[in-house]
């Protein structure tokens, strides 16, 4: 067994927040770059370039790249030799909010979702999801999703019979209606399988994949292909004010599911896909 | 006045064509079960000009997966329900084309069944939803089984049956359809008392 | 890149016809902030017949709901939110003679119709581009709700604030004409 403190937990997790909110991906940062050379629209590369100072400056500034500081999602694997000296929930809320408080990032979360929609001021609770693996390493994967794209986001229970061109369809479509208000250029996570809530969560973690990357699967990478085309092809542009980059990558993932479905889960990332890795 | 009426296979099209939505079918002889990927399956072998492992002439297909268990070398099913019958929407018109005469499922099918229905004289009959003991004990035996290389709930099961039922007439060869009658209903129903037309 | 026209607030009528869809603007003066919570309670005031505790003639609506303020800075992270969510709200504030709203994302049709009547211009200021126009805005004091957090209503003084005439007074609308020149 190993022992891992509280404290230690709580000071990962702000760590990463931190991290997350200030410092882009390379891979998103080189995908923006590389989509500023190729786009055609004036206004779209005038837009793709504010983009890119923007990141500079906040990464050099270390203040937030968007105010959507977003809620705090974390996926960590748990090694199953560590003791967790403390509370392991509390621990993680802790992180959250001292990253929130301390970083001067916006707190968003509210309670009860209908009545009162009370600011919590604490930006939690953060949404956690454990996988219990071998091993004595805790493995964090945290996200701050911002809601302007994740409010663009869809889930379709479809048919068998509906197939490859029924999915890529639906990816499209669903970029289609959002347009300009999940940010683009976005960044679209797909899982098709699993249940409703096995295919929204594997969705979202898709959007986390690096850009440029296909799935091994060559008959999954070919989807991932076509939709990104056609997504591109829609001339919704970067902000939404037209052009030719629309989506940077279209990352899907699958998983096993019952013999009378396919539930198809799109979560859309805006351009500010911000996530940070780290491991105690 | 709805009726109730007991058929058997291989069913015959003026019975078929005589049934109206409402009435209450009973069937004896010979079904057989079908449904997402068997149906892509007889697609597929039919295509390839190659034969299929039963003649569907006068026949029933059940949208449903059994649970069977074995005994020694024979295959019985313990119990078996409808599965949602408006996945296989697309093969309709193929499924009139190999001579079926009745689709047993629930939930119903739409138009492009409809037309199949009036074209080729088959019925589409709701079976009850949830009712897998009571229409387990309908089968008599596990006559054959084909394509289990799908998976138990995906292969062709052929199945001796004796008063399948109660089984409702959900869609006649009329063009008929209970389904739609209750979409037309509840559209106007929604005009009038939520958006106020 | 294209040129910048600059302008400052309050609006007058004559900037606002001149502005057209597609320009690029700096936008010098003050603005006011809102968002959903804020708007919410604009609107209950006007319903009961009370006054309002900003004055709605002839300003600039930004849709922003900002991040806190580190140290050496005016005003955090602040770049505009999905603008959508105002619509219900807005043509009860354009009667009133609200002139700019700064958002980002189609607006609906009667919002649209509502800014060709009153005269009125919508910009977009970019999405995630908050670290910048954090830097543009030179003063900040809370006017309103204060207890609403981030969705409190500001008052900040800015200095070329990056924004794209959107809609303009004549109901030219970016989001529709431009897509459908990159559609294949």
């Amino acid at each position: 067994m190993r022992e891992v403190n509280a404290k230690q937990i709580k000071e990962k997790v702000k760590e990463l927040f931190l991290n997350a909110n200030y410092c882009i991906g390379e891979d998103v940062l080189n995908s923006i770059k590389e989509a500023s050379l190729k786009e055609t629209s004036e206004t779209g590369k005038n837009v793709l370039s504010m983009i890119l100072q923007n990141y500079k400056v906040a990464a050099e500034e270390k203040i937030a790249i968007c105010q959507d500081t977003g809620l705090a999602i974390l996926f960590i694997k748990l090694g199953q030799e560590v003791h967790v000296n403390g509370n392991w929930e509390e621990a993680i809320n802790k992180g959250v909010k001292e990253a929130y408080i301390d970083g001067y990032l916006r707190k968003s979360a509210v309670t009860d979702p209908v009545f009162d929609r009370k600011n919590t001021k604490t930006n939690c609770p953060a949404i956690i999801y454990t996988d219990i693996v071998p091993g004595d390493k805790i493995e964090f994967l945290v996200t701050p999703k911002g809601f302007g794209s994740e409010n663009m986001s869809r889930l379709a229970m479809m048919k068998p019979a509906d197939g490859p061109e029924g999915i890529v369809n639906f990816i499209v479509e669903t970029v289609k209606i959002a347009g300009p208000n999940p940010c683009p250029p976005t960044i679209v996570g797909v899982c098709v399988g699993g249940t409703t809530d096995q295919a929204s969560v594997t969705a979202k973690k898709a959007t986390l994949r690096k850009v440029g990357e296909h799935n091994p699967d060559q008959r999954y990478a070919d989807m991932e292909k076509q939709a990104l085309e056609k997504i591109n092809n829609l001339g919704i542009g970067p902000a939404g004010l037209g052009g030719n980059t629309t989506s940077l990558w279209v990352n899907i993932d699958y998983k096993p599911t019952h013999i009378a479905g396919m539930p198809v889960a799109v979560n859309i990332c805006c351009h500010a896909a911000r996530h940070a890795s780290g491991i105690i | 006045m709805m009726k109730e009426v007991k058929l058997s296979t291989a069913l015959r099209e003026e019975d078929i064509r005589d049934l109206r939505i409402g009435d209450v079918v009973y069937i004896s002889g010979i079904i057989c079960t079908s449904r997402d990927m068997g149906h892509l399956k007889m697609i597929d072998v039919t295509e390839k000009s190659e034969k299929l492992p039963i003649d569907f002439q006068g026949g029933a297909i059940f949208h449903a997966g059994p649970v069977v268990k074995k005994q020694g070398d024979r295959y019985e099913v313990v119990v078996i329900g409808p599965t949602t019958s408006i996945r296989m929407e697309p093969y309709s018109d193929f499924i009139g084309g190999l001579g079926v005469k009745a689709i047993i499922g629930k939930g119903g099918m739409e138009e492009g069944t409809s037309e199949a229905l009036k074209k080729y004289g088959m019925v589409y009959l709701q079976a009850p939803p949830g009712c897998a003991v009571v229409l387990g004990e309908k089968i008599k035996r596990v006559k054959d089984v084909f394509w289990m290389e799908l998976g138990v709930p995906e292969a062709l099961w052929v199945l001796e049956v004796e008063n399948f039922g109660p089984l409702v007439v959900g869609m006649d060869s009329e063009g008929n359809s209970i389904y739609r009658d209750i979409k037309i209903k509840g559209k106007k129903l929604i005009e009038k008392n939520v958006l106020g037309r | 890149m294209e040129k910048i026209k600059k302008i400052k607030t309050p609006l007058s009528n004559e900037v606002i016809e001149d502005l057209k869809a597609g320009e690029n603007v700096s936008i010098t003066g003050y603005i006011y902030t809102g968002r959903d919570a804020a708007h919410k309670r604009l609107i209950e005031l006007l319903k009961e017949g009370k006054k309002l505790p900003i004055e709605v003639n002839g300003q600039v609506i930004y849709y922003v709901g900002p991040a806190p303020t580190p140290p050496g800075y005016k005003c955090g992270s602040a770049g505009p939110t999905t603008s959508y969510r105002m619509d219900p709200y807005t043509p009860a504030l354009l009667d009133l003679g609200l002139k700019g709203m700064i958002g980002k994302g189609l607006r609906s049709k009667e919002v649209v119709e509502s800014m060709k009547k009153n005269g009125a211009i919508y910009f977009a200021a970019i999405g995630g581009v908050a670290a910048v126009i954090a830097k543009s805005i030179k003063s900040s004091e809370v006017i309103a709700y204060e207890d609403l957090g981030p969705e409190a209503i500001h008052k900040y003084y800015v200095e070329d604030f990056p924004v794209i005439v959107c809609i303009d007074a004549k109901g030219n609308n970016l989001y529709e004409t431009e897509p459908p020149k990159y559609r294949k």
